[in-house]
């Protein structure tokens, strides 16, 4: 059956999977260093899901106040309940300052104060001195820095003439018997043609999955695809079970309204017009970190203080902020409001509710973007010819929870330092080995096996099924209980994607089918998260179990590993957390009690 | 007489109904553009009968209810459903928009979905972008210096001088403008049409980039700027709120003063 599909060879030294921040400023970076780069895409690169990042990039440039990269570090840590890897969040704070100088350089049009420097606002978790003062760190152009941010990365590439495989659908890893990396094959919608890229490394930058869940803030197109992809080639994702639900999407349509809304000033009321956040984080308020703010909302609505006719939601103030801050800092949420929720800013609030937003747990890195596994007692083995930068990386500098605005950081920082140790560990244009047809034989028999698919289940139904499961039983708080239920029905859907159907056979532009390959990959992620959920019993940051409410350091201080097989089984293991930092210019942030 | 016959493809046919499901008592007509590049049939317009009770309340809604639950061949772009990424932008209702931003009940009568007009069309709403994103990188959209910028702090930049980027810098790409400017679709491979010269405006008006001379050279030429007769259907249906037309004049200007 595989034969019948002509397969069209290219050979880079490396492919980088997906064109969002991450995957751009990877692809620029290598190209600058001469190597034969080309950047595989299933959407233009200006549609990637960067673009619909809001409020900022946090960096100490101090621009506004007092700042400094330590300070940073602590809160990042801090905001990640100290799951994250110590010595990865030093060097993305160190590095910071001069990414987003970089950015400014490469024409992003910064937001401005008085003094011409960047303009710099307060976020959630995000403070001075070690937790006592409110910082002024995220960068912004307005309330449109992801879009900014990925235009101008997209100029950068164009400049630096950087290749790009657009509209072309990343099917699977090529990966040889010794489990080194050798390739990625995908498929061309605008010609229909399968293609085999082979490279001496292939990045994952293909994002989170938060269309795994019915109400997200992620794009239709925030599929999973590498984190799926790992999985089957047997790499484990890593700490899975958390999931960021973002305190204020919009109640219904689910679009962002971001942080920066209430790093303006913006607050929170319940029924009552109660500034409830002030209860449960006396001092930062509203600008508590985001698995703080969702869990007070939750509990407003749960205790009968949730406003609207249901009483399920909550309302996001920003009218007493005056039209002149709301056109100059935050236009773009003013429209959305105005289009998704039918309000004017300026006179109503906006009726938000925790929505699924990010991703912290994905592919194991190192600072370097290298993937890394669990292989003979070593922790840190890494998977030669791979690596994964942004929201489908778990490096892991976000833990348990990401800080808003530490995730446009991320793309820039790991993009980049991925693109730096390719260029250290390999020449421009090292000749190629031989790569076995079995490996493409396999991925073949798979497109062939799903194209002809002809089961009595459409697409759309299993989607809808999945994310029913997700939503309800693996949300914001979590018990035992609810997650067992969400297994077994997860499994149930799981198992009828065997009977899938396909309706749509033709090769140029099959959406029917991209779509239900990027169920297949939703299914995998969605797997490894409810088995990681169960597994881990304990709270930290966005892992909120009501059976075990507090942190356990002394049992769970780790990463939790997850493998899964064809038949969808998960096998979980553990890699530690590195507590030590990168330099000895500053001590690892001990584990202490986390309030806000 | 001269006989003319319309190239292949160009004439649209009968195509199927989707019936409405029995009960559905707030039901909307969708007339939606297929074309089919396998078959090689020519296009047809299929009928979908929408219950607007069991439907998100903009276009991107209906369209992929349609896809999910009525004929899932429908093949159109989309992402962020939010207005940012452009992704989903097409001919609604006559005039070209974002399908996510546009509400159905704005649409008087049976909702008509097209493809962006003029362009080559590869399969149903999906259009061949290739030569408007060629366009695009053809003004060289990216920031150009002679100055080298300061090592280890950002180039400063007034506000004043900041807001001059406002309503030029949100440009989506969502190639509404270009593809509901006849001046465009008369010659689009010589004018370089709204969308791009918005962004070549963007970076002229950047006072940190140090290249208008450069660009404005490049751009006197009297297809690639002058082909704009001020039309402003640009204007009219950018779902961002921008000014192409506007961004043109202030070229043109800029090329009269540099005259005198």
């Amino acid at each position: 059956m595989a034969k019948a599909y002509e397969v069209i060879d290219h050979r880079y030294d490396v492919v980088v999977v997906g064109a969002g921040g991450a995957g751009l400023r990877a692809t620029l970076g290598l190209a600058e260093k001469g190597l034969k780069t080309a950047c595989v895409t299933k959407v233009f690169p200006t549609r990637s899901h960067t673009v619909a990042a809001q409020g900022g990039i946090a960096a100490s440039l101090g621009n506004m106040g007092e700042d400094h990269w330590a300070w940073h570090m602590y809160d990042t840590v801090k905001g990640g309940d100290y799951l994250s890897d110590q010595d990865a969040v030093e060097y993305m704070c160190r590095e910071a300052p001069q990414a987003v100088i970089e950015l400014e350089h490469w024409g992003v049009p910064f937001s401005r104060t008085e003094a011409g420097r960047i303009y710099q606002r307060p976020f959630g978790g995000m403070t001075t001195n070690f937790g006592e003062g409110t910082a002024q760190r995220t960068c912004a152009a307005a309330d449109r820095t992801g879009h900014a941010m990925l235009h101008a990365l997209y100029q950068q590439s164009l400049k630096h003439n950087a290749e790009f495989f657009i509209e072309y659908f990343a099917l699977d890893l090529i990966m040889d018997d010794d489990g080194a990396c050798r390739g990625v094959m995908a498929w061309d919608l605008t010609t229909g043609t399968l293609h085999r890229f082979q490279a001496h490394m292939v990045i994952l930058a293909t994002g989170g999955y938060g269309r795994a869940y019915f109400s997200c803030t992620s794009a239709h197109t925030c599929t999973g695809d590498g984190n799926a992809m790992a999985l089957r080639a047997g790499i484990p994702l890593q700490d899975m079970e958390f999931v960021q639900f973002h305190p204020t999407g919009i109640y219904g349509a689910g679009c962002l309204i971001t942080e920066g809304a209430r790093g303006e000033g913006g607050y929170l009321t319940n029924s009552d017009g109660d500034r409830f956040m002030e209860r449960y984080a006396p001092n930062a308020k509203d600008l508590a970190s985001r698995d703080v703010v969702s869990r007070a909302e939750t509990m407003e609505i749960r205790e009968g203080r949730g406003v609207g006719e249901h009483k399920d939601h909550i309302f996001l103030h920003l009218e007493h902020l005056g039209p002149e801050v709301l056109h100059e800092r935050l236009p773009g949420i003013s429209e959305t409001a105005r289009i998704f929720a039918g309000v004017d800013v300026t006179r109503e609030p906006i009726p938000v509710l925790p929505t699924v937003h990010y991703n912290m747990g994905g592919i194991p890195t190192n600072f370097q973007g290298e993937v890394v596994t669990l292989k003979d007692g070593d922790p840190d083995s890494v998977v030669p010819g791979l690596m994964a930068v942004g929201e489908a990386a778990c490096v892991s500098v976000h833990g348990g929870n990401r800080l808003g605005s530490n995730s446009l950081l991320d793309l820039v920082i790991f993009g980049r330092s991925a693109a730096y140790r390719c260029a250290e560990i390999m020449k421009p244009n090292t000749p190629h080995g031989k790569l076995s047809d079995s490996s493409k034989e396999k991925i073949l028999d798979r497109f062939d096996k799903v194209r002809h698919a002809n089961g009595q289940n459409p697409t759309a139904e299993i989607r809808a099924s999945m994310q029913k499961v997700m939503q309800e039983d693996v949300a914001v708080f979590r018990t035992a209980e609810t997650l067992e239920e969400g297994r077994k029905r997860l499994r149930r859907v799981f198992e009828s994607f065997e009977n899938v159907h396909v309706s749509d056979r033709s090769l140029i532009w099959n959406s029917d089918l991209a779509e239900t390959f990027e169920l297949d990959n939703l299914l995998a992620n969605a797997t490894v998260t409810v088995s990681s959920a169960i597994n881990r019993e304990e709270s930290r940051g966005a892992h909120a179990r009501e059976d075990f409410p507090d942190r356990d350091d002394e049992n769970w201080m780790k990463h939790t590993l997850s493998w899964m097989d064809e038949g969808g089984r998960v096998t979980l293991d553990y890699r530690p957390v590195h507590s030590y930092t990168m330099s000895d210019e500053i001590e690892p942030f001990p584990p202490k009690k986390r309030v806000y | 007489m001269a006989q003319f016959t319309l190239p292949k493809n160009s004439k649209i046919g009968k195509g199927k109904h989707h019936a409405a499901p029995e009960g559905a008592k707030n039901v909307k007509r969708f007339k939606v553009y297929r074309y089919d590049p396998d078959s090689g049939e020519r296009p047809r317009t299929d009928t979908y009968d929408v219950d607007l009770d069991k439907c998100g309340p903009m276009v991107l809604d209906a369209l992929l209810k349609i896809k999910n639950e009525m004929d899932a061949t429908l093949t159109l772009r989309r992402s962020c459903r939010e207005g940012v990424c452009g992704s989903c932008a097409m001919n609604i209702d006559g005039g070209n928009g974002l399908a996510c931003t546009t509400a159905i009940e704005d649409c008087k009568g049976e909702v008509k979905v097209y493809p962006l007009p003029h362009m080559p069309v590869i399969k149903d709403l999906v259009p061949d972008l290739d030569r408007f994103y060629a366009q695009y990188a053809s003004i060289e959209p990216w920031i150009k210096t002679q100055t080298p910028p300061p090592a280890d702090r950002e180039q400063l930049q007034s506000p004043e001088d900041r807001e001059k980027l406002n309503g030029l810098y949100e440009c989506i790409l969502c190639a509404c403008c270009s593809t509901a400017c006849p001046s465009y679709w008369w010659n689009p491979d010589r004018y370089l049409g709204p969308a791009a010269l918005l962004q070549a405006y963007r970076w002229i008006a950047d006072t940190r980039d140090e290249a208008t001379g450069e660009r404005l050279d490049s751009l006197e030429d009297p297809f690639k700027l002058y082909r704009c007769h001020t039309i402003m259907n640009c204007a009219n249906v950018c779902p961002k709120s921008l000014n192409p037309a506007k961004a043109i004049g202030e070229i043109k200007r800029a090329l009269s003063d540099r005259r005198i």
